[in-house]
Order: C-alpha cells, then structure tokens, then sequence
C-alpha cells in the first residue's frame, strides 16, 4: 500500500509548482502579503523570541495551529520526491510510535476543525475516517492499530502536512531526538541526529552554549504543558526556492552561491523563514517539534515598501559572525547592493505587519 | 499566567472507596472531552476553601483513553493543612471546580522491555492510569502492592481481577511483605522499575536496586510532598517590592499567591522545579523540604523552592 495522491487539485488556490530543476515556485500577491516577515526592527540579533501558539490574526500564517497555504501540494509532492531518493529522511525509533499517534490526533483535528473545506475526521469510537481533499486521500483506519495505515502514522500524517517534525522523547531530564520527518532543512541531518539528546544536536551551534542558552531552553522545554504549545521564529538565507537543502545533497546545491549576480539577485535569493512550533504530546509525553518553511524571493518581499527598506538595514548591518553561520557572508555585500534600490532612508514602523 | 493551562470541570461522582479515601470523577463543563494523557500525569486542583486558596496536585488515575472524565483518589488526612479535608468534607456531584491540565512527572520509559512496578498505600494511583496505558498497548507489567489492611487496600480487587498473574497484593496487618531482592533479582534486562508509596518505602527500594547493581536510569520514583507547617516567618520579595507573614499551614507560594504576586508553578509538591526561586539575602535557616535542588543547591543557601520549603530565622529576602 502507499499514500497514493490525486492531486487534481491544482485549482484557483493550490499553485502547480516546483522546488527543484526549473524552480517554479512562487508567492501569489496575497501569498506575499501573509508572509511570516522576521523582523520587526531595523536591526537583528539573538532573542529568546518564545511565545504562546496561540491563534493570531485572521488571515496570517498564525491563524491556525497549522497553517496550509497555496503551497501545500505541492509541497507535498516536493516531500515524497526527497523520502523516494533517501528514505532516511524519515525515520522514528520503535519506542516512538505512541508519540506518532498523538502527531497523527493532534494534526486531523486541527485541520478537520480549522479547514473544513479541505479535511474531514469523524470518529466512531477507534474507528476514524479521514479525508484530505487536496490530496485526495480518503482513509478508513483504526487509531492506536499500525497495521491499519499504509505508512507508520507518524510517516503517514507528516507526508499530508507542510514542514519538517521531529518529535523528542522525555527521559532522564533530557530531550531525545527519537523521531523525525526532515526534508525542508536547513542544513542539517536526521541521520546524523537520530538518537541524540537535546546538548548533543545542539552541539554545533556557536556562542549559544557558552551564554547558557541551551541549559535554559532545556528547562523551559521540560516544562512544556500539554494544551499550552508555543512558537518562535528563525531564519536564513536560500539561493533558489529549494526546501531541501540537506548536508546530504550539498554537492548539488551549495555551488548555487557562486550563481548570484545583480540581474538574478531578485529572483535567485530567498529569504528562509522557520516558524518553529513545540507541543507537548498528550499519551506519550513527548514533545513535538514543527519546523514551518516559508521561502520568499527577493523581488517578492520589496513589493512592501517596510519590508523592501527594513531587510536592505538588517542585512547590511548584520554581525559578520551571524551572516557567516547563516551561510551568507560571502553574497552579503552583493544582496545590500541590490536591496539598497528599495530602501530610501525613511523610517519604518515597528512590527513586521506589512501595512503597519 | 503561572501554572499553565486549566481545565473548566463539573465534579460528576464521589465515591466513598474505604475508610480513608474518596473518588471524585470531573468532567468538561462543556461537555467536550478531556485531553488524552499519559500514565503517570497528575493534576492541580484548586479549591476555594472558604476564602483560603488550596491548590493540591493528585495523581490520575483513569484510564487515559477515557475521555468522558477524570478521577483521582483522596486520601483523607486529618493532621494536614486541609486540602484533602476540603475535597473529603465540601466537594459534592454538580460543584464546578477548576483543575489544570495533565502533567507527567512520573512517566513510563517507553524503551522498557518490561515496568515492574511497587505501589503502598495511596501511591496505587498513578500505576492504575499506566496498567490501563499499557494494557491498550500490550506492554509488559508487574505490580506490588502493598497496604495497611485489606479494606484499606484500594482498587486490589479490581486489579486482581483483571491481572491476576501480574498484580501481588501484601497486608501489613498479616505481616505480610514485599519480598524485594527476589523480585528484583528475577527481572529480565531492560525492566524499569517503578516506585511510588510513602517516603521510606521509595528509599527501601531505590536503595536496595542500587545496591544490587540496577542501572540508575531504571529506576523511577514520584513522591508529592504536602508543603507541611511551620512557624510563621517573614519574607521580603525584592522584585515585587512587598513584605509577606508566611502562616504557620501556608507554603511560601501560597502567601505570596495570597498577596497578590503572580509566581510561577506546576506540581506544588517540590519535584517539578518551576518555583525555583533565588535567595538573594538569608540571615537564618532555610528548612528545605523539596527534591529538586541538588544537595550543593540545599547548602549554597542560594535557591529556595516556595511550595515546600520554609524558612527560620531574622532576615530572608528573595528575588519575586
């Protein structure tokens, strides 16, 4: 059995696009208006920017606990492309399977309840039966009974849902990286990580252990309560809109930076945003991770006079150790050059809201 | 807000169990279901006790696939500071009560090829909640149980019946006990063992596992502390800028709750380490009764865990 999509879906809203080889993909105006803009200052630095996931304005990526937007097929084509290459993209330790169900609840109820259009869960007793229109999938299986789905049900829903997860066992006063479904990353490998406790994937970060970042986070993340999920943002810097910018396929895309130039700088760079979401999960107590990839070109997100100013100042004045983490120092110079014709010295407002 | 997220409920059953503990059933007010949780979780139920503020973390003990409610056991302690009093004497079917949602601070290690589990007395709860986890997921278990006597033994028949070949059940009355070095030497690799009882048993069986070579991330035990009384004292919060009198049957937290100070909480039992708070002037004793700070904590006399732990002396000022 397999996950086998019938996306005639590519109507008005869903676009018809590709991460990869001719890179298709773009933002539509309105997608561009939505889009999850870091910054909300002229300057950017390291904060703890943790806060409640809860439900925020209507219209934005916040509005819902899962957000689906125009990109969601394919995306999810995109998804199973990079698992047929390299299954180990997805992997979860047989202890994880519990905290697979939960994923699984978690995820249809907030669809089916926030977009009724596109998803249905009705339930009798254990008997569930699930429908995702976009995808055409319509599945009658039992909860909790693995045999009854054709993937695991954490491989199952993650391959219907936009972003990376990784969901981390709770022992021993630590966090363990015991499953994952990773193939939007940036920069970072599953296979490598698998396994590990929460010091231990953290490990290659700079500047952060020595200030005690990750012994607090660790702290605050043992205390996660079910029912009270929170966010943060992160970014970074992507030459072509590609979602899969693995350590294991760097050779194909890494040269990509030596591509830029003044002509292409506005359709090539992207600006990467994670928005990053943790539950704590109800039957297992594992803790879930979600890794939201938002990616918007260049000559798309100076279409909002703020963000065209603001982006030109965070870029330009960026600490050259951050540029350097984030993989983009060498193009730095080149990408305030270009983004130097949007900003005119005005002030912006506070916040990232576009029309603010 | 301090303690994360709560749950609106309608108490839909007490249930006298024996002489000295009570059921109580709470359900959504709503009528939607309760959260799924996992074996082992508890929660904070708050009490409004005639003006007085109580808020006591118990254990769950309903299968955690039920989500039509929740049901703890209270065990009725008359030499307390009244919060099992208030939920034995005031708490009646229909009363609308506030409790937080599920936190696990005793949870199963879902790696454990097998759970061997030794409960005393009220400590059965939380086993009843992780025996029914398990039972839905075919894992591997092994209870004893011990209590005073037999119509003090809580929920023995219900489990006997059900495991008859798994659960073990020892009466102090006919000198019966837990034969623990042949249990724990019979056990097959990768067995968790799992205590939860008064706090000389926990001590009795954690020391003897370790003494027979149990690695220690094996063995798990959960303990809520009652916060006990004490002679009043005075406490100065710096950041808060105000002076508070902590009663003689008031915790530390509960006098700052009563003045108005907004501090953080979880478990209100000394395990979960969300109160911890720093000391930033002590000129006295501070009497630790938690068991989160580590030993060097307890004698650098910097830290102090509120919902425990008192003080004894001229002058503590702490940083809230």
């Amino acid at each position: 059995m397999s996950l086998d999509f019938k996306p005639g879906a590519f109507n008005g809203f869903f676009r018809d696009e590709t991460f990869r080889d001719d890179f298709t993909y773009r933002n539509s105006p309105e997608g561009i208006r939505r889009f999850p803009f870091p910054f909300d200052r002229d300057d950017y630095m390291y904060s703890v920017n943790m806060e409640p996931h809860t439900s925020g304005r209507k219209g934005s990526v916040f509005e819902h606990t899962f957000d689906v937007d125009e990109h969601y097929v394919s995306e999810m084509i995109d998804r199973a492309k990079v698992l047929a290459e390299d299954p180990l993209r997805c992997q979860s330790l047989p202890h994880m399977t519990l905290a697979g169900w939960d994923l699984l609840e978690l995820i249809m109820e907030s669809k089916a309840r926030d977009y009724p259009q596109w998803f249905s869960l009705t339930k009798d007793g254990n008997r569930w039966h699930w429908i995702n229109r976009p995808l055409g999938i319509d599945q009658t299986f039992t909860f909790l009974d693995e045999s009854t789905l054709p993937y695991g049900p954490f491989e199952y829903i993650t391959r219907q849902t936009q972003g990376d997860f990784s969901l981390q066992d709770e022992r021993d006063n630590d966090l363990w990286m015991d499953a994952g479904m990773i193939t939007s990353q940036a920069d970072w490998s599953l296979d490598f990580d698998i396994g590990m406790s929460f010091m231990e994937w953290h490990a290659p970060v700079p500047l952060a252990h020595e200030k005690g970042i990750f012994d607090r986070a660790l702290k605050f993340l043992l205390k996660l309560q079910h029912g009270a999920p929170v966010r943060r943002f992160n970014w970074t810097m992507t030459v072509n809109p590609l979602l899969d910018t693995a350590p294991e396929t760097y050779p194909k895309w890494g040269p990509t930076r030596t591509t830029l130039s003044q002509d292409n700088m506005g359709n090539k760079m992207h600006l990467r945003v994670e928005l990053q979401a943790l539950f704590r999960l109800p039957r297992s107590n594992a803790v879930a991770f979600s890794i939201r990839c938002y990616l918007g070109k260049f000559e798309e997100l100076v279409t909002v006079p703020k963000w065209g100013r603001r982006l030109h100042r965070v870029v330009r004045d960026l600490h050259p150790d951050l540029a350097a983490y984030k993989g983009f120092l060498r193009n730095r110079d080149a990408m305030a050059q270009w983004l130097s014709a949007y900003d005119d010295g005005k002030p912006t407002s506070p916040g990232w809201w576009p029309e603010d | 807000m301090s303690g994360g997220a709560k749950l609106n409920v309608r108490v839909a059953e007490v249930v006298e169990v024996n002489a000295l503990i009570k059921r109580f059933r709470f359900v959504n007010r709503d009528g939607s279901p309760m959260p799924a949780f996992s074996g082992g979780s508890h929660i904070v139920v708050e009490m409004d006790d005639s003006g007085t503020r109580r808020l006591n973390p118990y254990s769950l003990m309903s299968d955690p696939e039920d989500r039509a409610g929740y049901e703890i056991s209270v065990r009725r302690d008359d030499a307390g500071r009244g919060g099992s009093l208030y939920m034995h004497n005031h708490v009646k079917p229909g009363m609308e009560m506030v409790i937080s949602y599920p936190v696990n601070l005793f949870a199963l290690d879902s790696r454990a090829r097998k759970h061997l589990m030794i409960a005393g007395g009220i400590g059965i709860t939380p086993f009843l909640a992780q025996i029914a986890q398990l039972s839905h997921l075919g894992g591997k278990f092994e209870l004893h149980y011990s209590a005073r006597s037999k119509p003090l033994g809580a929920y023995m028949d219900r489990l006997t019946q059900a495991h008859p070949d798994r659960v073990h059940c020892y009466f102090d009355d006919e000198q019966q006990t837990i034969d623990l070095g042949r249990i724990l030497s019979m056990q097959p690799l990768g067995t968790h063992l799992y205590v939860c009882g008064p706090k000389g048993m926990i001590n009795w069986v954690l020391s003897t596992a370790e003494k027979m070579g149990w690695p220690i991330h094996a063995l798990h035990h959960e303990e809520f502390l009652a916060p006990g009384t004490g002679k009043p004292f005075d406490v100065e919060l710096a950041v808060s800028k105000k002076t508070i009198t902590v009663g003689t049957t008031q915790s530390l937290l509960e006098a700052m709750e009563a003045a108005g100070v907004d501090a953080p909480y979880l478990c209100r039992g000394g395990a979960c380490g969300q109160c911890e708070t720093n000391v930033l002037r002590c000129d006295g004793q501070l009497l630790h009764r938690d068991h989160w700070l580590t030993p060097e904590d307890h004698a650098s006399g910097q830290k102090i865990m509120p919902c425990v732990s008192r003080f004894e002396g001229k002058t503590l000022v702490i940083d809230r």
